[in-house]
């Protein structure tokens, strides 16, 4: 994973993403996942292209259901968009680039 | 730079025919669209494709795939295709506000998951609702979930949901199903495995919040409505092909399918090939998928000496 990626968990969340001075990516995934696996390079790019503007952090959701459940996450990859801690965003899916640099920009 | 052919689509035709055009020398640029792979990263094990006895995962699959192509120099970009000019004798392609250029064009476009078309239906996908069991049946554990569907993709779906939920009914609004005898026999044998012929799915219940909550069910037969509760419905009535791009540029019948002519893969407009699903209404396996790819390579390499 690049190191401008995140990872979040069940025990990070509130400090690294609610508490977050600035707008969070995530990125609901899973390792049996074949559209997680296919927009991961796409959310890697995003984070470099948006670092310093907006965190990017990717959540396993074998191992943090907690997490996933909280925000209803019943189909992956699902992408959220939290900005001071609450949803603002949502895309469900795996999707085109600039469909994510849109959402990304919208909160900015 | 004009390049001597662009493939659009990514999953085993468009694959194959990489492998064969950069075998040749043909440098081809793969658009891998929003599923690199194709509709087999969305299946688990498959058991049909020669050479793999044991069986192999779908995701791994396209991986080998995708790596053969790559090996022989086939560039695959991880990018949509939103427009097509196939009108001029050189080919273009635009793709995030970019132009590509190519003597020849393979289309392989593939299929994607056919959907009811209920309201409630697009706005509960994702949330309850979805086309896609090995992605989302996690999501689903100790639930009650529906599988809408009579062929083999819905025999499928059924058996591996009952890995998570607790119970699975599959909706079917024929009397029997039209899937493959193995495949019927492994629904039949699973206890948690429920059966409604003759039954329709008139709307889903739910909000965004809730997820799906029940599904109004109809029996096709005494015409009675009732509700059933459940908390997933997944999709698996058949697929359509991916021609919305080649709307008016290239020859389709009336079921969207592109046209061929036949024993090959030539279509209406010189130049331009089409292979896998995205022409096949009759086998739509992954074998014939990648021997059509072949075919549509070949064809194309020889138009390209002509």
């Amino acid at each position: 994973m690049a190191k401008n990626v995140h990872e979040f968990n069940d025990a990070n969340f509130e400090n690294d993403v609610e508490k977050s001075d600035i707008p969070v990516l995530i990125d609901f995934w899973a390792t049996w996942c074949g559209p997680c696996k296919a927009i991961a390079p796409l959310i890697e790019e995003v984070a470099s292209e948006f670092e310093g503007k907006i965190k990017v952090g990717k959540v396993d959701v074998d191992k943090n259901q907690g997490t996933a459940m909280k925000f209803g996450v019943r189909s992956i990859p699902t992408l959220l968009v939290i900005k001071d801690g609450e949803v603002v965003n949502q895309l469900v899916g795996a999707v085109p680039k600039n469909n994510i640099t849109d959402i990304l920009n919208e909160v900015l | 730079m004009k390049r001597k052919t662009i493939i659009i689509g990514s999953g085993p035709a468009g694959l194959t025919a990489a492998i064969y055009l950069a075998r040749a020398n043909l440098n081809p640029l793969v658009f891998e669209g929003t599923q690199p792979g194709g509709q087999l990263t969305i299946t688990t094990d498959v058991e049909n494709y020669p050479g793999f006895p044991d069986g192999i995962m779908g995701p791994d699959m396209m991986d080998e795939f995708r790596k053969q192509a790559k090996r022989f120099g086939a560039e695959c970009l991880y990018q949509t295709v939103d427009k097509v000019n196939l009108s001029s004798s050189t080919f273009e392609v635009f793709s995030s506000d970019q132009s590509y250029s190519a003597e020849s064009i393979i289309i392989s476009t593939g299929a994607s998951a056919r959907l009811l078309g209920l309201k409630s239906e697009s706005e509960l996908m994702g949330n309850g609702v979805s086309a896609c069991a090995t992605c989302d049946g996690f999501f689903f554990k100790d639930k009650k979930v529906i599988v809408v569907g009579g062929g083999d993709s819905a025999m499928e779906e059924a058996s591996f949901l009952t890995k998570f939920a607790s119970e699975v009914t599959i909706v079917h609004r024929r009397e029997e199903f039209r899937a493959s005898k193995i495949m019927i026999e492994r629904v039949l044998a699973n206890p948690k495995i429920k059966i409604s012929f003759n039954s329709s799915v008139e709307d889903i219940k739910g909000t965004k919040e809730t997820g799906v909550t029940s599904i109004m069910m109809k029996n096709t037969i005494s015409g009675i409505v009732e509700e059933k509760k459940c908390d997933g419905v997944f999709m698996a009535i058949g697929h359509i092909p991916n021609t919305k791009l080649f709307n008016g540029a290239i020859e389709l019948d009336d079921a969207g399918y592109i046209i061929t002519k036949p024993d090959s893969t030539y279509t209406n407009v010189d130049g331009v090939f089409a292979c896998g699903d995205v022409q096949d209404h009759t086998y739509r396996q992954a074998v014939t998928a990648a021997g059509s790819g072949c075919m549509a390579a070949i064809d194309a390499e020889r138009w390209l000496e002509r």
